[in-house]
């Protein structure tokens, strides 16, 4: 009896699908397929991205847009896993999108960057170009660099010089904990680099690696630190291993320094509230308090109207960037072919919002920016997701020292 | 040695935790043969109650209503779901159980969000307890290991001590013959199911605040909880206390070896470099793969003592 | 688990049918018709290509149908839940990326074409290794060292690189230039062939040893071990070589993942995939050898055509196993069995209006039940992400009542007439079946 629903279910699921499947030619506007994990455990890193980008498609498409034409986000959730994203590129292709966007999971734009490579090798006639918009492992614009891949946030090693560049001279110790994958063990190699090259005076007395998003309880990882007697604890964790840590440290009583590279993703405020008054510091491309610092009247309204809709941060400055560039790339062009709107990309300058230059460099197709360090503390104007605490600049470290060499060896067209 | 104490209470206050959790499973799966993989949803549940609850009237009702509040939905799982499929077998338990992960697991985020939920430890609890060579010990964990043992002595109490408790235990290892007895076994089915899903959201509760509450938590929790069940051995609270307590000292103290099997062999002259996987599995240390220890215990207790530590019965 | 317990196990997956059956070879070669015509149903004149993701999905499905095969000799044949069975299929993926990158460097002169027997002889090499392990216990112990064992390999493959890659996976390129038949397979429709050939040989394997003394045997032990021993047979042994073999066909799914995604990541070995194969048997029916190929088909299509539609797909799954397991334990083919005498009887033309009858409350309270749900998530979660909740292209207001209204009443509404009809169809049911003639005990 109930069979029939199930059935009825089944058909109805395929019919439905079929049905949404056809490539909707409703208005004229430019399409980006964009694929990020929107259910299952890591929805909140996809649904945060999409919230800012659709503020920034909104901004861009009442400035007109580009060749006339507004931009459109197509979603595709990849669940975090690399073979679901490919699946989603498959889609992405089949409706002819000329660009992919995706922002979570190092691993998945890894997939992606080849994916696209092969698929643009076996495809000439309907190419498409990827946009990266926030997986940072070095690797992506180095060993696998493609030129069909364009990187618009900093990579880690760039965010490893802001980050050891800030660290007070009164720091001599730091304790390294890391995720044990490929983005972890990339913020690991690329820290102790530059801690050899600019601060050879810092001792690192430990090196930790943890399992991902594994560990519930860190006292005993605190207490090592604090038999270690470390001054400074160097993390590239995030989510639940950046807030727990630190939750265990402050209850603990540990009196160390909280020196991150993403402590301001979200979440990260809310679950470490006011225990982390002036003890936790991050390296980030922007924070709502800048513009109150730089004197920036525009920015500033710019994170007020974003404020008056949502209750958390606004992390997404590069990607302002990244669809001022792609509006020029595609102007200059004359349309949205893959290799000429790349060829016009390589190589281009823009102001961001802050009215600072970044380039995208042409030999790795990586973004070059300038990076902000910051404290977290309640001496600020603007708080970050409720908590009465906010970011408040401490160090900025311009484009020029951010410029760093690469190893990409691209292949072109 | 200071680190050796320190570690102990951590893991003592851990493994606590771990057997707020697993207490309720064993009595269900001891009890129904259920594998509830619904009770970590249950344990997060109870958290965003708690979060919820406190948000309104404060953490010591919260205290109290969102376990109650988690009981009453085991109850109401018990009553309208298992029970229409229990005669289906025991796949078909496990696979409704589930089915109520995927669904508590969304209809979570649909209601609260995806962001972790601010749910802090109370204002009255947030001070050090005590200093320990240096560092503080938290009154809140005090206060966690606290109601662990207070929700230990309870459960023993109910179970030894009253006609209830002794119409469970019956059942726990023989419910065929004490229905045949007349006692009304689907109704003290109901009944441990709900008790079970009332320990699962009293964890929830205090350890919402404690570690963060976001939807990915019983994801977290579920395999570790398993663990513990299975090695304390089916229809022995003891023996799920025992398992509890070694999960969390085993966990805490791996953190604290750096070695690995390759500095055993230092000494001998050989020295392994992580070359090639064999390599690499042999200078791991031991405080990365500490994870694991309890999957590699499990496998091992399964192989030479199946019904677990201090079981009754077979698995 | 008491033995009260036990009968119920043993009347859900009920033993195999005494009398000898006859092989169809039409159903066979349907099948392979359907499988190899369906992608150009869906070709693009257009831009004269095929569809990229109905081509996706369809490969999957035939990974599926494999993979969900072999997993069903574990728990339909042989009564074995096992939770590990995605490291077998897994450690095929991870082999087959090492042996296409060494075929590619010119140190390894296999064709494609076999491929998968080795990447099946892998999967066969480490299930020998961790059913002697598993294979030492039945039933729920057995069931939890798998769940060890896939746990453990999670973490361990997430956490060494030279063999898994790390957190990343390894990469692979397919056009490796060694094949029998000539082919590139750089174009998705020559993986997608490669993919149903070994569908059907896997399947017919499969199908021939349900037939051999060991699968008899592994039936023997799933119903009464008991008595298998008694009979002078070794239940450990059955279990072993029964993994073993799982185990080979399992690895011949993974090696076609890793060629047809040229990437292969620690979510190949992961719990979530082996739970997807046990939905996939379960749904389809375990009872039956063709219930996987249809639950994995089924799976599939919801997972990636569902979620490309909805964010709350998980709803569904959860509601769908539910649904499933209170009312239909045997699965869907169980259902379709059910029918079987009542349509020898010539009687199946009596069910028609009945059934018509249950459709239209079915389809009201499905779309009740989907429109409440995806209100309430864009309520909360869609409205913020600045998407517009869309039936077929016209746009609602989540804000406005009449959406809600609707969706309320066709669930509730819906749903009180479809019990009262449910009722009506067991009544008409059961009249059907005691009118049957009594044939002999089957």
């Amino acid at each position: 009896m109930t069979s029939l629903i199930r059935r009825a279910f089944a058909v109805a699921v395929i019919a439905i699908t079929a049905l949404c499947a056809q490539p909707s030619l409703a208005a004229d506007t430019i399409k980006i397929g964009y694929i990020d994990p929107f259910s299952g455990a890591f929805a909140q890193g996809g649904d945060a991205s999409l919230k800012m980008f659709q503020f920034i498609i909104d901004y861009i498409n009442d400035k007109g847009g580009a060749l006339g034409r507004k931009f459109e986000l197509v979603t595709f959730d990849d669940k975090l896993q690399p073979a679901e994203a490919l699946i989603a590129l498959k889609s992405v292709t089949d409706q002819n999108l000329p660009f992919v966007m995706s922002c979570v999971g190092s691993n998945v734009g890894s997939a992606l960057i080849d994916a696209v490579t092969k698929y643009n090798t076996r495809n000439p006639d309907n190419r498409l170009l990827q946009l990266n918009c926030g997986q940072l492992a070095t690797e992506l614009t180095n060993e696998q660099c493609s030129f069909w891949h364009f990187r618009f946030v900093g990579s880690v090693e760039m965010r490893a010089v802001a980050r050891i560049k800030s660290l007070p001279q009164s720091v001599k110790s730091v304790y390294l904990v890391n995720q044990d994958y490929l983005f972890g063990q990339s913020i690991e190699k690329d820290t102790k680099r530059f801690l050899a090259q600019y601060r050879p005076d810092i001792t690192i007395v430990a090196d930790e690696f943890i399992p991902l998003m594994q560990i519930k309880d860190f006292a005993p990882y605190i207490t090592k630190i604090k038999a270690s007697g470390a001054q400074s604890l160097l993390t590239g964790n995030y989510g639940p291993d950046l807030n727990l840590l630190i939750k265990a440290g402050v209850d603990s009583g540990l009196n160390i320094r909280y020196d991150t590279y993403l402590g301001h993703v979200i979440g990260a405020a809310t679950a470490i509230g006011a225990a982390g008054d002036g003890r936790l510091t991050s390296v980030m491309e922007d924070h709502e308090n800048v513009p109150v610092e730089e004197h920036n009247a525009e920015a500033e309204e710019f994170f007020k109207r974003w404020r008056a809709t949502h209750d958390f941060a606004f992390i997404a400055l590069p990607s302002v960037t990244q669809f001022q560039m792609l509006v020029r790339a595609i102007n200059q062009a004359g349309s949205t072919d893959a290799v000429k709107v790349a060829l016009a990309l390589e190589g281009m300058e823009q102001k961001d919002l802050f009215g600072a230059t970044e380039i995208m460099r042409k030999e790795d197709h990586q973004l070059l920016l300038p990076y902000y360090e910051a404290v977290f503390t309640k001496d600020v104007k603007y708080d970050v997701e409720k908590t009465g605490l906010g970011w408040k600049t401490e160090a900025k470290v311009p484009t020029a020292e951010e410029t760093l060499p690469t190893t990409c060896k691209m292949k072109r067209p | 040695m200071q680190i050796g104490l320190i570690s102990l209470l951590d893991g003592l206050v851990y493994g606590m935790l771990l057997f707020m959790l697993a207490s309720g499973l064993t009595l269900i799966l001891s009890m129904m043969g259920v594998l509830n993989f619904a009770h970590a949803s249950i344990y997060m549940l109870g958290a965003y109650f708690a979060y919820q609850i406190s948000r309104w009237v404060g953490f010591w009702p919260a205290l109290v209503l969102a376990p109650v509040l988690c009981g009453l939905i085991g109850a109401a799982i018990e009553v309208w779901g298992l029970r229409r499929v229990h005669h289906n077998g025991h796949i078909a338990e496990l696979l409704f159980t589930f089915g109520l992960v995927f669904i508590i697991g969304r209809a979570v985020q649909m209601v609260w969000g995806m962001l972790p939920m601010p749910y802090r430890v109370p204002a009255g609890l947030d001070f050090p307890l005590f200093t320990l060579y240096g560092e503080n010990f938290p009154a809140y964990r005090g206060f966690m290991l606290l109601v662990s043992a207070g929700m230990l002595c309870a459960t023993w109490l109910l179970l030894k001590k009253t006609r209830i408790g002794l119409i469970i235990q019956a059942s726990l290892t023989h419910p065929g013959m004490v229905s045949a007895l007349g006692h009304n076994v689907p109704r003290v089915f109901t009944i441990v199911f709900a008790g079970g899903s009332l320990l699962a959201g009293l964890a929830g509760v205090i350890a919402g605040n404690y570690l963060t509450t976001e939807s990915g938590m019983a994801d977290a929790m579920g395999p570790i909880v398993f663990v513990v069940v299975i090695f304390g051995g089916l229809g022995s609270l003891a023996g799920c206390f025992i398992a509890s307590i070694l999960m969390g000292m085993v966990q805490t103290f791996s953190v604290v070896i750096d070695y690995s099997f390759a500095d055993l062999l230092k000494p001998l002259g050989i020295t392994l470099t992580a070359n090639d996987l064999l390599g690499e599995i042999l200078t791991i240390p031991v405080s990365r793969i500490g994870p694991l220890v309890p999957y590699a215990l499990l496998i091992l207790i399964l192989l030479f003592r199946p019904r677990g530590l201090l079981g009754t019965r077979e698995t | 688990m008491s033995d009260a317990a036990q009968s119920p196990d043993v009347r859900v997956l009920h033993p195999a049918q005494s009398r000898t059956r006859s092989f169809l070879i039409w159903p066979w070669l349907i099948a392979l018709a359907i499988a190899v015509v369906l992608p150009w149903l869906f070709y693009d004149w257009q831009h004269a290509r095929h569809a990229g993701f109905v081509l996706s999905m369809l490969s999957q499905m035939g990974m599926m149908v494999i993979f969900a095969l072999s997993f069903n000799m574990l728990m339909g044949q042989a009564g074995l839940l096992s939770f590990c069975h995605s490291v077998l299929f897994g450690f095929g993926g991870y082999s087959t990326v090492h042996f296409l990158n060494a075929a590619g460097a010119g140190e390894l002169p296999v064709p494609m074409e076999l491929m998968p027997l080795l990447a099946g002889f892998s999967g066969l090499g480490l299930a020998i290794v961790v059913g002697y392990v598993a294979s030492k216990q039945r039933s729920t112990a057995f069931a939890m060292i798998t769940l060890g064992i896939v746990q453990l390999v999670t973490t361990a493959a997430t956490m060494f690189h030279h063999f898994f890659g790390g957190e990343g996976g390894i990469k692979t390129d397919r056009e490796i230039g060694i094949s029998l038949f000539g082919l590139e397979y750089g174009k998705s429709i020559e993986v997608y062939y490669l993919i149903v050939a070994w569908m059907m040989i896997a399947a017919a394997a499969m199908y021939y040893h349900t037939g051999t003394p060991l699968g008899r045997m592994a039936n023997a032990c799933r119903d009464n071990h008991e008595r298998a021993q008694f009979v002078g047979y070794d239940p450990r042994v059955v279990r072993f070589l029964q993994f073993a073999l799982s185990g080979f066909f399992a690895g011949i799914g993974g090696g076609l993942f890793a060629i047809t995604y040229e990437i292969v990541t620690f979510d190949a070995v992961a719990a979530p995939l082996a739970a997807n194969a046990l939905l996939m048997a379960y749904i389809g029916g375990a009872t039956t050898f063709v219930g996987p190929v249809l639950g994995a088909v089924l799976i599939t299509a919801m997972q990636s055509g569902v979620s490309l539609m909805s964010n709350s797909w998980l709803i569904y799954v959860g509601v769908l196993f539910i649904a499933m397991v209170t009312f239909a334990p045997a699965g869907l083919t169980g259902i379709i069995v059910a029918h079987t005498p009542i349509a020898r009887a010539g009687l199946l033309h009596r069910l028609l209006l009945p059934y018509l009858r249950l459709l239209v409350p079915a389809l009201l309270s499905l779309f009740g039940f989907v429109g409440v749900v995806e209100l309430l998530s864009f309520l909360t979660i869609g409205a913020a992400q600045g998407k517009q909740l869309a039936l077929f292209g016209h746009p609602l207001d989540i804000a406005g009542t009449t959406p809600w209204l609707v969706s309320l009443l066709c669930l509730f509404g819906g749903g009180y007439w479809l019990l009262r009809e449910a009722a009506r169809f067991r009544g008409v049911w059961d009249n059907l079946t005691a009118a049957l003639p009594r044939a002999g005990a089957a």
